[in-house]
């Protein structure tokens, strides 16, 4: 019998930043994580830190990814140090470049209702055409103009990825792969966790498996009714840095391939790429920055994100399963910081952040309510 | 033929089907065979190193001749990263190797700061 | 050259040139399908039959019997009336029968009800120290700078490695006056050792196995340097080859030259099928995934898409011609235009030569299996060229928790380069698996996205 303080089910980003925490926080944690071909929305992410216009319908989740991306700095320092690993982290503030005045005049009146809502430390700038051509050259004639924040940055994700691992791993943390979970049970305080043809048992149980946490919940008093989203996006090779902020819809990571994005698709579990949304993608690419038409692409692909019926995340800890808890978003990225600094303590047995009161899973169980995505 | 070439012409420069094309590499003008990929051009007129590779510029040249290693890519007519073992020479091209990742902009960082 | 066709409608699409796809391609027009052949290169004949159409006389009697008999298939192919795509870059075939190619810098698409794949094989990688420098290639690629191009190396060269290409491409230099420094041969006692338990089904294959035996007698005719069971190959130099480190009879041993030539046999090129989700199978005698077919080619899971040739599993040309043969029959069966009974007719002296074929194999397989340590290097060898991720570098990741490839490629960049894994993924898989302890069966391969082929994103975007 494999025993631990605790259990994580789900070895990608949010799995990883909680197994850390915990770690950190003096608890033996065994990650279990599936196989090489899982979805792994972990492996398929813009890699932004971004706050803007996070929240629209709920202040609660703006201050949240405030704090996140405020604490960042702080997360990689704490990684660089621990593990040699730089996850490059830049944040310059980012630019959400508008195609029409229409979007304009929307985002305009999100951001500023969110100011009002958060506070006048939440920043933001409207630029036009000419404002912006000033900061970043190479935007095309079609671009009407952007909205700047100086909150936003992006990251490297998979070296984030691979520093929190290798962190997590010299805080004692156990990474098992090929466990994929069959069956969670419970008695006398303890769970127990079938998987990989093996049983593990801890007082506390986290699941951090994305899509797998629409079954998994109900089995641990939990409801976390979350469905993919599929976003599509081309990789080009890499090219000498010509990109300093980063974009809704186009970045300059630091290995100096370009990110060109993305899609929003209901299609159920499915990865695969279409050849149109591709063309399509790299069309707008193009438009706001004419220079990429020559770019060569050396890769396309296709994630699912991890969608709750109203984009915000899940946090709760079950009543009638006391130690499990469920720990689920679509932003893992940014929130990262969180979920190592804020998330894990609480797990460990800390104070319940106030800060997550509104995003309990039982939030949609209220049939009253009709949710639509927030983002 | 320049006399340092890794690889020359089996039949000698003088056959008779053979007619040299003029094409540019590097600001310097090269007589090659016509009809043959820029790769075996550019490794027959005594090129040995096509590109520095883009993680750590080292020198690269072609491995495979058949375009599945990708470690032939040259700029040709101002299209960077072309797989040349793919493209047959042509008189007045204009070839240039490159140096580690290649410049959108020739060669200048577009600083957005 | 034609307009780009965008939207057009064929029967049949092949994608290859070579024997499989050349004889695909004429089976099927006999039959009067539609078909159009697609090829990256100008002229017809994949690799073994490269530039077959335009090779002198000279080059003829240089590279020998094999490869001016495919002269026969290029001329059945030309005048078959299949339309031929050259300079054609697949970058996508789709499950629903379309193909996205590039061609003279424009996207073009087409659509067929039936595809067959015969894209042929490459050369294995061959991971040692120093292999990424300049004036390091494989056989192969010599092979093909002889054919097409006429162009040999300039001073005497170093051949190193195992498997009938590289014997043959001494034998073809030894034919042109090109002088061979040395024969550094990976080959040892226990392999023949192993291999003769197969020699009596080679021995079925005896024209072969005897073309074999004159080859080697000619080469040590030659006095060819040869240096067998060699060990320890490492390529010396610092910004490019200066010349070779190995082990033979005991000896520490180096060979100064500017060109070394490396070849340890050649595996399917998969890239095609992979990003089609067909399944594959990890054959550990040819140390190679090959795609799940049917008798016919057709992939399983897949029924209007076909394999045929190397591609399927490396048979040689001749395996190759006869499979794609055998799949244009299928295609013409199912297209409506033959019965199954003449289908079956016709197939059934094409299987029996291909099982003559194929004889030699086992043997071959055995007798030339490449070597643990120029399959699965040391740590500090480069797995990864495009993107320089050495072996240590995955073992690394693989005691971080990755269990297969694309953890690796999260973890690493391993595989993310131009190249999309076709000169590290074999590798790469293998290593894991050696470092896991399980199979490569196991381990599973890289997820293959397109394009499979580079296009820019002006190209791409004018898809849309």
């Amino acid at each position: 019998m494999n025993t631990s303080d605790l259990l994580v089910i789900g070895g990608g980003l949010v799995g990883a930043s909680v197994a850390l925490g915990a770690a950190r926080s003096g608890l033996a944690v065994t990650v279990l994580d599936e196989d090489d071909v899982a979805f792994r929305a972990s492996r398929g992410n813009f890699g932004l830190v971004w706050v803007q216009s996070k929240g629209f319908t709920l202040p609660d989740y703006a201050r949240w990814s405030l704090a996140s991306a405020q604490s960042w700095p702080e997360l990689s320092a704490y990684l660089k140090e621990r593990t040699g690993i730089d996850v490059e982290l830049k944040q310059p503030g980012g630019l959400h470049l508008c195609l029409s005045q229409e979007e304009m005049d929307t985002r305009k009146e999100r951001l500023q209702w969110l100011q009002d809502e958060v506070g006048p430390h939440y920043q933001f700038e409207m630029l036009d055409y000419d404002e912006l051509r000033k900061r970043v050259p190479l935007v095309g004639p079609d671009v009407v103009g952007a909205t700047y924040t100086p909150m936003d940055g992006h990251t490297n994700p998979l070296k984030l990825f691979r520093a929190l691992y290798d962190a997590a791993a010299k805080e004692g943390v156990q990474f098992k792969t090929g466990c994929g979970t069959e069956d969670i049970s419970y008695a006398n305080g303890i769970f127990t966790v079938k998987a990989g043809g093996k049983l593990w048992q801890a007082p506390k149980l986290v699941l951090a498996a994305g899509l797998g946490n629409n079954k998994l919940a109900p089995k641990v008093g939990l409801f976390a009714p979350v469905e993919p989203n599929r976003g599509e996006v081309l990789i080009s090779e890499r090219l000498r840095p010509m990109l300093g902020y980063p974009t809704n819809f186009v970045r300059q990571t630091d290995e100096g391939t370009v990110q060109i994005g993305d899609s929003h698709e209901d299609v159920g579990f499915d990865d695969g790429t279409i050849t149109s949304v591709l063309g399509g993608i790299a069309k707008r690419g193009i438009k706001c920055f004419p220079i990429l038409a020559n770019a060569n692409l050396v890769r396309a692909w296709a994630a699912l994100r991890v969608m709750s019926p109203d984009g915000y995340p899940i946090y709760q800890a079950s009543e009638s399963h006391p130690g499990a808890f469920v720990v689920t978003c679509h932003s893992g990225v940014t929130l990262a910081a969180n979920h190592v600094m804020r998330i894990a303590p609480w797990i460990a047995g800390g104070a319940y952040p106030d800060a997550i009161r509104e995003f309990k899973g039982d939030r949609f169980l209220n049939k009253d309510l009709v949710f639509t995505n927030g983002h | 033929m320049a006399t340092n070439s890794l690889f020359r012409p089996l039949s000698g420069p003088s056959t008779a089907s053979a007619r040299p094309v003029e094409i540019e590499f590097d600001g310097r003008f090269l007589q090659v065979q016509e009809g043959v990929s820029v790769a075996a051009a550019l490794l027959s007129a005594g090129v040995s190193r096509f590109r520095t590779s883009v993680v750590s510029e080292t020198p690269r040249a072609p491995y495979c001749m058949m375009g599945v290693c990708f470690e032939c890519l040259v700029e040709i007519d101002g299209q960077a990263s072309r797989q040349s073992c793919l493209v047959t020479v042509r008189e007045g091209m204009k070839i240039n190797t490159q140096r580690g990742p290649r410049a959108l902009i020739d060669g200048t960082e577009a600083g957005n700061e | 050259m034609s307009e780009i066709n965008t939207g057009d409608r064929y029967d049949l699409a092949v994608v290859g040139a070579g024997p499989a796809g050349m004889s695909a391609a004429v089976t099927a027009r006999a039959r009067g399908l539609s078909v159009v052949l697609l090829d990256e290169q100008e002229a017809v004949g994949g690799q073994i039959y490269r530039n077959i159409t335009r090779a002198s006389h000279r080059a003829l009697d240089v590279l020998g019997p094999d490869y001016a008999s495919g002269a026969r298939i290029a001329d059945s192919f030309q005048s078959s009336g299949a339309v031929h795509l050259t300079g054609a870059s697949v970058w996508q075939v789709g499950r629903d029968g379309t193909i996205n190619y590039l061609r003279g810098g424009k996207v073009g698409s087409l659509h067929a009800t039936q595809i067959v794949l015969a894209s042929g094989a490459m050369e294995r990688p061959f991971p040692i120290p120093g292999w990424t420098l300049p004036g390091v290639l494989g056989a192969g690629a010599a092979q093909i700078l002889l054919k097409s191009a006429d162009l040999a190396p300039s001073e005497p060269v170093v051949l190193a490695g195992c498997g009938p290409l590289l014997y043959l491409l001494g034998w073809q230099y030894l034919r042109a006056g090109v002088p061979i420094k040395a024969l550094i041969d990976t080959t040892d006692t226990t392999d023949y050792v192993r291999a003769a338990g197969h020699l009596v089904e080679a021995l079925a294959a005896w024209p072969t196995l005897k073309k074999g035996l004159k080859l080697m007698s000619a080469l040590k005719k030659g006095k060819v340097p040869f240096y067998r069971g060699a060990t320890n190959l490492a390529i010396q130099g610092t910004d490019a080859a200066t010349g070779i480190r190995f082990t033979a009879g005991g000896k520490d041993m180096h060979v100064d030259s500017k060109v070394i030539l490396l070849h340890q046999g050649v595996v399917p090129n998969t890239q095609f099928t992979w990003s089609l989700r067909a399944r594959h199978t990890w054959n550990d005698v040819q140390l190679c995934w090959t795609p799940e077919v049917d008798a016919w080619g057709k992939l399983e899971g897949l029924p209007n898409i076909y394999v045929a040739g190397d591609g399927m599993g490396i048979g040689g040309a001749l395996a190759a011609a006869l499979q794609g043969q055998l799949s244009g029959l299928e295609v013409a069966a199912v297209a409506g235009k033959i019965d199954a009974g003449a289908r079956d007719s016709a197939a059934a002296p094409l299987r029996a030569e291909l099982t003559k074929q194929l004889r030699i194999r086992p043997f071959l397989d055995v007798l030339y299996r490449p070597k643990d340590a120029n399959r699965m290097p040391a740590d500090a060898v480069t797995v990864c060229r495009c993107e320089e991720v050495t072996a240590g570098d995955i073992r690394g990741y693989v005691a971080l928790g990755c269990s297969g490839p694309n953890q690796t490629k999260s973890f690493g960049r391993c595989g993310m380069g131009p190249c999309q894994g076709r000169l590290c993924g074999l590798t790469v898989t293998e290593v894991i698996a050696q470092a896991r302890g399980v199979s490569p069966s196991e381990v599973g391969y890289y997820r293959i996205r397109p394009p499979i082929k580079p296009v820019t994103l002006g190209e791409l975007a004018n898809e849309a």
